[in-house]
């Protein structure tokens, strides 16, 4: 069946669905990790995105219960070069189609993936509409790139009220050496008990911390500070998420009213919102950091580690009180990786230490939490 | 860290000659070392026996040996240079065991040598099976069950330990015989009881099969700072039991995930930390059980190897420029990302396309021998493609392998029933990706081929795509619409644009609906279907790419912008095989270089991943595509250049060369019609008869009627060959009418197409070869080489001396002149070969090849001029006049080539030689005086000649007269004789003592006990005609499973004997090329 992707900038391409059938909108948005497709499709960070993969064969190794990252996929669509109908692989429960079309995701192959990245490279990341043809012939490419450009993009978009948790909850999970997933709570007692802020949260991290020896509550988005405060947890997570920071007012309230009394480690988009809680200021970047490859330097060791990220919004580095180090920098462009409070045991990073997908180069980040909270 | 300042001095060690798992991948990753180490202001000292290297070429290193790689000649080029440093990890196999050599002896540390790269304890822990077992087990890694036996009672009660089934690996076998899988304790207890009997040394090496697992591979880098990062994964299509060379691979990894991957990539950081490796690049294997998931450490290689070339290739990052730069104390995020330029080379590269590496083999050379693909590699080459979807990737490289495939075609395979095809899909061979394709067209199920193959249905999956849409093409009305010309017909014209997606070549198309491969280019431009160029970037796309790298895919964008310069395109020699290898790439590299200085955009054209020329920076571009006219002419189309070289890259493009022309493409130098001029049996006689040149009398022939009168009209032996052929393919010596008629009937299908050639062969002929340059009018003798063994042994696999050692200035004026006569009547503009046979003082031609040939390398280090370098200049316009080489040059000291053969890797094969080329590499040795220069060359190829001992005696009838002063001298020297029957009494008849051996099967002991004694230090063995043959084929095995140096003419020993005596006169001295050249 065919399908169109339409850019706000009138780019077509024409390809074949795959997925799901129907009609969606979204930023464009390309990753460059060569793995790890069921863990980007399931990321709350790509709500509102439609997602190309740049590296052409995805679907090789199907789909499984296990490599989610949150309930289900959360893409707005998923563009791919090449969809391999055929999956090859001792865990792989079902084909990326059928898990799409499952989950209402539509998906397009057969386009130049490439010649897309580099229009998103050059111009900047845009909106686009996804369709899907329903009779012959009723495809308009006109209409769908007015559609891309009417959409009123991420900007100023409350994003995470859409992925976070409704209610409260214990996060009791944990995947073994065999890639199952297990009960973690009858393994040995944990010795510290987080608060994780579901801004968008990603199962890995959660894996992480129980790893590290935390019971972790995840509590919504929208939690105030006092009641955080009220169940007195060893230390406060701040959580990814997708889209904008600056409408997260509420968010940004919390944060300012945690600081100081409790140990803060956040990530991603908990790292822009700690960001802006501290007085600095965020911006949008043209094509965002998505991938598994960019390199940070860590500053106190003065190595570099290679870093799984997903982010399109940015703290500016200049905008930083002085009551912050900068703790880590990207590589390639400069920008702020990592801060950390220089009274307060606050400190986040921008890119993905728990990875899911992507190396593991950066997990000591979750045991320097810890000893925040011994 | 910065640059280290407490060195200025590093010695590099190149790998030698190419040979079977060590190629041109070291000259690459040499070069670049050199290269990116000088660039930092070192001074470097190169130590590298092959003559075909860019290495060795003067300008790269400072002070440039081309001297044996052995641990004594390195140590008197340490004595000599005083090098603070030595960086062992780039010259593959050979540097790293010479460089563990001289640090375990103390010469290094005598010296004050530091290894720089990777330091003793950690090459040790990498390459000693028991510490890397023990390495890994300490860091909590997996490694498959393994012990060594030296009795059938160690073997029994290992088994328990290890299991079912078993491998058994005798130890030092030659091409591993008496190995084998066990599956139950009988089976188990014979293969030990026959396996220790085999192995010299009675030891055997008992494995965990795990035969059938996916094998996966990643190249990783490590810094001072203990930063490290993958470069590339890789994952073999063929499962562990092949070894990798020789495995059709892909990168990057297809069928692991995210999870998997990085359980991967943590337990490679692990290994190189555990190991130890300081700085460089490793490469680490895997094995992973497809049912299970289970991941098992198979070995680690501490210096970057033939994966790494790959990789290099495959993702656009110079690991062995990196290597080096770390090596001397910088840290990766202080390097830049040459492609990118403001990125740092500290990351991992992504990519996002499908690189497909397959191999090339020659067992067509090697009959008789096991064809099976095992754990020991025996491919001579390989070719790497580049393509958007792994099954444009696979068609791509399957056409680049010049194999005569148009892609993953229907050409002709044994036929054999559905029901037996099995074997061939078990049984790892040259064609099984082909026997697949025919068990998928005829229906066989992708289940039932992973049973017998265990290649991942991933992979046939894909393949079956390919054959499903090939089924749908050959129903389809495409035939009609190639044909008919300007029919627009939507049906039509997305089914071609699909195959094209798919990677099916304009010629497979051609081929699938019996229409000419122009027709369906025509069609297929027609319709606006045109090759679309991307650019390997390191990044994805991620970022601007300043390195200008490309391949094709058919897609919807095509991102190269040509410029408006003039432009030169190279088109290089494709995969290594035998007869075409590094010399080539030398050529191609040379002219990009000389061209560069013209002023000209040089563009290379090759498919070949282990080449200096598919550096990105070699060229102003670079277009990794295979060497088919399509491909060529689409890149063609695109840029325009202003001309095309195509006598650089051997015989791969000269085959292009006439349709490339009818296509408009404007081939500078010798013209392709003067080129078939010099081909074609027909009209080169007629050049000759016009210049008045003699040949050893010949005849073409169609028939096998037709040859057997012809040939005794010539008389007996007779050389004959197929027309048009490389390296002496097929090409044999015929001493009779019943051999003659089997030759006709069964090697070549003569044929009116394919006619056979037969020369009246000159036995005990002189051979030279001459390497000139001409500029169309004015021409250059480059270098007369004057060949050790008689003509009749192929000029590859003669040893040769420059200048010649036993021709008077009569002789050699004759050479000269007939040479300038043959570039005149050829219009010769650029390079030429003429090889010329020498019999009772009359001169022969042999043949004439106007282009680069083999021996330009060797020549123009002889001399010290870079011939091909001149050549491609002179082609682009220049006057030989204008470069300022008008004289030849005559050095005044000898320079010897001599070649290395690849038989211990080919048990059964027949390893005489002959006028089929054989050998893969060769090594130069370079003296003032002509037997020390040949003693370095023999040392150079692994055959250290002895100074005492027993020499080993056995020759023909005609040659026992030549023997008796050889022999005698040797008895001089101090040597003991040992002979067979008939050469003893000859030699007892003239004075010597001699120990007497039976002949096989006439008595013990005979020369085998002796060997296998250990009591044969030298063998001197003519051949004496096929009634002894297979008793002198057992001879030759043995001497090469044991290493004892055997020569197999007269004149070769003979050089061999006064190069003893000249060894046993004095020491050998070093000297680098940079001192000769004064």
């Amino acid at each position: 069946m065919k399908a169109i992707l339409a850019l706000s900038d009138g780019t077509v391409f024409e390809g074949q669905q795959f997925g799901a059938t129907g009609e969606t909108v979204g930023e464009v948005v390309f990753n460059t990790s060569m793995t790890g497709y069921q863990e980007v499709l399931t990321d709350p960070s790509y709500k509102g995105q439609i997602v190309t993969m740049t590296y052409p064969l995805i679907g090789n190794y199907g789909c499984n219960e296990v490599d989610i990252e949150s309930i289900g996929p959360q893409v707005e669509g998923f563009v791919v070069r090449e969809y391999s109908a055929y999956h090859s692989n001792w865990r792989s429960q079902w084909s990326l189609d059928d898990y799409l079309a499952e989950n209402g995701i539509i998906g397009i192959q057969n386009i130049d993936t490439r010649a897309l990245t580099r229009r998103l490279r050059v111009h900047g990341v845009m909106n686009g509409c996804l369709a899907t043809e329903a009779a012959e012939g009723d495809l308009e490419a006109e209409g769908l790139v007015e559609k891309a450009k009417s959409w009123h993009g991420l900007v100023g978009w409350d994003l995470v009220k859409r992925v976070t948790c409704p209610n409260p909850y214990a996060w009791n999970q944990r995947i073994n050496s065999d890639f199952q997933i297990e009960d973690s709570s009858s393994t040995e007692k944990a010795k510290y008990r987080v608060i994780a802020m579901d801004f968008g949260i990603k199962y890995n991290i959660l894996r992480q911390l129980t790893e590290h020896g935390c019971e972790v509550q995840v509590v919504p988005a929208t939690t105030p500070a006092d009641e955080i405060l009220a169940a007195d947890p060893d230390g406060v997570f701040l959580s990814n998420g997708p889209g904008d920071p600056m409408p997260l007012d509420y968010g940004i309230k919390t944060i300012q009213e945690l600081m100081g009394k409790k140990p803060i480690f956040g990530i991603c988009l908990g790292h822009q919102l700690l960001g802006l809680a501290l007085g600095g200021k965020t911006y949008k970047l043209k094509f965002g950091h998505r991938g598994a490859n960019q390199p940070v330097k860590h500053f106190e060791t003065d190595q570099v580690e290679i870093t799984s990220q997903n982010h399109g919004f940015c703290v500016d580095i200049d905008s930083l009180p002085n009551t912050v180090d900068i703790t880590h920098i990207n590589l390639n462009d400069d920008t702020l990786e990592g801060m950390e409070h220089r009274e307060y045991p606050v400190f986040s990073v921008q890119y993905h230490p728990e990875a899911s997908p992507g190396p593991h180069d950066a997990s000591y980040l979750f045991s320097r939490f810890t000893e925040m909270m011994e | 860290m910065p640059k280290r300042t407490d060195i200025n001095k590093i010695l590099i060690i190149g790998s030698g000659a190419i040979i079977i798992g060590q190629a041109c991948e070291f000259d690459y990753s040499g070069t670049q070392a050199c290269k990116a180490l000088k660039e930092e202001g070192y001074e470097i000292v190169l130590v590298n026996s092959n003559p075909a290297t860019i290495m060795t070429d003067p300008d790269f290193a400072d002070r440039t040996y081309v001297e044996p790689i052995t641990a004594d000649t390195v140590e008197l080029v340490i004595e000599k240079e005083r090098p603070q440093a030595l960086l062992p990890t780039l010259g593959g196999q050979t540097a790293l065991n010479v460089s563990v050599e001289l640090a375990e002896s103390g010469v290094l540390e005598k010296y004050d040598v530091e290894l720089i790269g990777a330091k003793l304890p950690a090459i040790q822990k990498a390459e000693d099976r028991g510490l890397f077992k023990e390495a890994m087990v300490k860091i909590g890694l997996d490694v498959p069950k393994s012990g060594i036996s030296h009795t059938l009672q160690d073997a029994i009660a290992l088994i328990d330990e290890i299991g079912f089934p078993a491998i058994i690996r005798p130890a030092f076998t030659l091409g591993g015989t008496g190995g084998g899988i066990a599956y139950n304790i009988e089976e188990y207890q014979k293969m030990v009881t026959a396996g220790l009997a085999l192995s010299p040394i009675n030891e055997l090496l008992i494995e965990e099969s795990i035969i059938g697992w996916k094998e996966f591979e990643l190249e990783v880098m490590r810094d001072g700072g203990d930063n490290v990062v993958i470069i590339c994964s890789i994952e073999n299509v063929d499962p562990m039991g092949v070894h990798t060379g020789d495995s059709i691979t892909v990168a990057p990894i297809q069928t692991l995930t995210d999870k998997e991957y990085q359980l991967m990539r943590d337990s490679a950081i692990k290994i190189i930390r555990e190991i130890g490796v300081d700085t460089g690049g490793s490469n680490i294997q895997f094995a992973v059980d497809p049912k299970t998931g289970k991941q098992v450490v198979i070995e680690m290689n501490p210096r970057v190897s033939r994966s790494s070339a790959l990789a290099s290739k495959a993702t656009g990052f110079p690991i062995a420029k990196i290597a080096a730069k770390l090596a001397v104390g910088y840290n990766l995020d202080e390097i830049p990302n040459d492609i990118t330029a403001e990125t740092p080379a500290c990351f991992e590269p992504t990519i996002d396309y499908v690189v497909v590496k397959i191999p090339r083999w020659a067992f067509e050379k090697f009959q008789g021998t096991d064809e099976t693909l095992t754990t020991m590699m025996k491919s001579v080459g390989e070719a790497m493609s580049i393509g958007g979807t792994f099954k444009e990737a696979l068609q791509k490289g399957l056409r680049s392998l010049e194999n005569g495939w148009s892609g993953f075609d229907n050409h002709p395979l044994e036929q054999i029933p559905l029901s037996e095809i099995s074997s061939k899909l078990t049984i790892p061979n040259v064609e099984r990706i082909f026997y697949i394709k025919s068990a998928l067209k005829r229906g066989m199920s992708i289940d039932e081929i992973y049973g017998y193959t265990h290649i991942d249905p991933f992979f046939l999956y894909n393949l079956q795509e390919i054959v499903d849409f090939e089924n749908n093409l050959e129903a389809s009305d495409l035939q009609a619409f190639i044909e008919d010309g300007d029919i627009a017909e939507t049906e039509s014209e997305s089914l071609l644009l699909k195959a094209k997606q798919l990677g099916f070549s304009d010629r497979q198309l051609a081929e699938l609906f019996d229409v000419s491969e122009n027709q369906v280019r025509e069609t297929r431009k027609r319709i606006g279907i045109e090759a679309t160029y991307k650019t390997v970037d390191t990044c994805a796309a991620e970022f601007e790419a300043e390195t200008p790298y490309y391949y094709s895919t058919c897609s919807s964008e095509d991102e190269v912008r040509p410029t408006e310069k003039e432009k030169i395109m190279i088109l290089g020699g494709g995969p290594n095989r035998i007869g075409q290898g590094i010399e080539f790439d030398y050529c191609c590299v040379h002219a990009a270089m000389a061209l560069k200085t013209d002023g000209y955009e040089t563009i290379m054209v090759n498919s070949n991943p282990e080449t200096v020329s598919t550096d990105y920076d070699t060229s102003d571009r670079l277009y990794f595509e295979p060497l088919t006219c399509e491909d060529v002419l689409n890149i063609f189309d695109k840029e325009k250049p202003i001309g095309v070289i195509v006598q650089f890259g051997g015989q791969t493009p000269l085959n292009l060369a006439m349709a490339l022309k009818e296509a408009g493409v404007p081939i500078i130098g010798t013209s392709p019609e003067d080129i078939a001029r010099s081909e074609n049996r027909q009209l080169f006689k007629e050049v000759l008869d016009e210049i008045g040149l003699m040949q050893p009398p010949n005849a073409t022939v169609t028939s096998s009627e037709e040859a057997i009168p012809i040939a005794s009209s010539l008389g007996y032996p007779v050389i004959v060959r197929p027309s048009f052929v490389l390296g002496g393919r097929a090409m044999q010596i015929v001493y009779d009418e019943q051999p003659l008629q089997e030759y006709m009937d069964s090697a070549v299908q003569a044929s009116p197409e394919h006619p056979v050639l037969i020369d009246k062969y000159l036995e005990e002929a002189i051979e030279v070869d001459v390497d000139a340059i001409s500029d169309g009018q004015f021409t250059v003798i480059g270098g007369v080489m004057e060949h050790i063994e008689e003509a009749g042994v192929h000029s590859g696999d003669s040893d040769c001396v420059l200048p010649p050692y036993t021709l008077v200035d009569d002789q050699i004026d004759q050479l000269k002149e007939y040479t300038y006569l043959l570039a005149k009547a050829l219009n010769v503009c650029g390079l030429m070969n003429v090889q010329y046979a020498i019999k009772n003082d009359e001169l022969y031609v042999l043949e004439v090849n106007p282009r680069a040939s083999r021996t330009v390398p060797f020549v123009s280090k002889a001399i010290g001029v870079p011939l091909a370098k001149l050549a491609a200049r002179v082609m682009a316009g220049k006057t030989l006049k204008e470069l300022g080489f008008t004289n030849e040059i005559v050095p005044e000291y000898f320079s010897v080539k001599a070649p290395v053969f690849p038989f211990n890797r080919f048990p059964g094969a027949n390893s005489r030689l002959g006028p089929e080329m054989k050998s893969t590499g060769e090594v130069m040795g370079i003296d003032t005086d002509v037997s020390r220069a040949f003693a370095k060359a023999q040392k150079a190829c692994g055959y250290t000649l002895p100074l005492k001992g027993n020499a080993f005696i056995s020759v023909r009838n005609k040659d026992k007269r030549a023997v008796i002063f050889l022999a005698k001298k040797l008895t001089d020297m101090g040597f003991d004789l040992i002979a067979t029957h008939g050469t003893a009494k000859v030699l007892l008849r003239n004075g010597m003592d001699v120990q007497l051996v039976y002949s096989i099967g006439k008595g013990r002991p005979t020369i085998h006990d002796y060997i296998k004694n250990h009591a044969v230090d030298l063998i001197i063995n003519t051949p004496t005609g096929d009634l002894h043959r297979t008793n002198e084929l057992l001879i030759r095995q043995m001497a090469i499973e044991h290493d004892i140096p055997i020569f197999s003419t007269i004149p070769g020993a003979a050089a061999a004997v006064n190069a003893i005596d000249a060894l046993q006169r004095g020491e050998i001295s070093v000297r680098p090329l940079q001192d000769y050249h004064k």
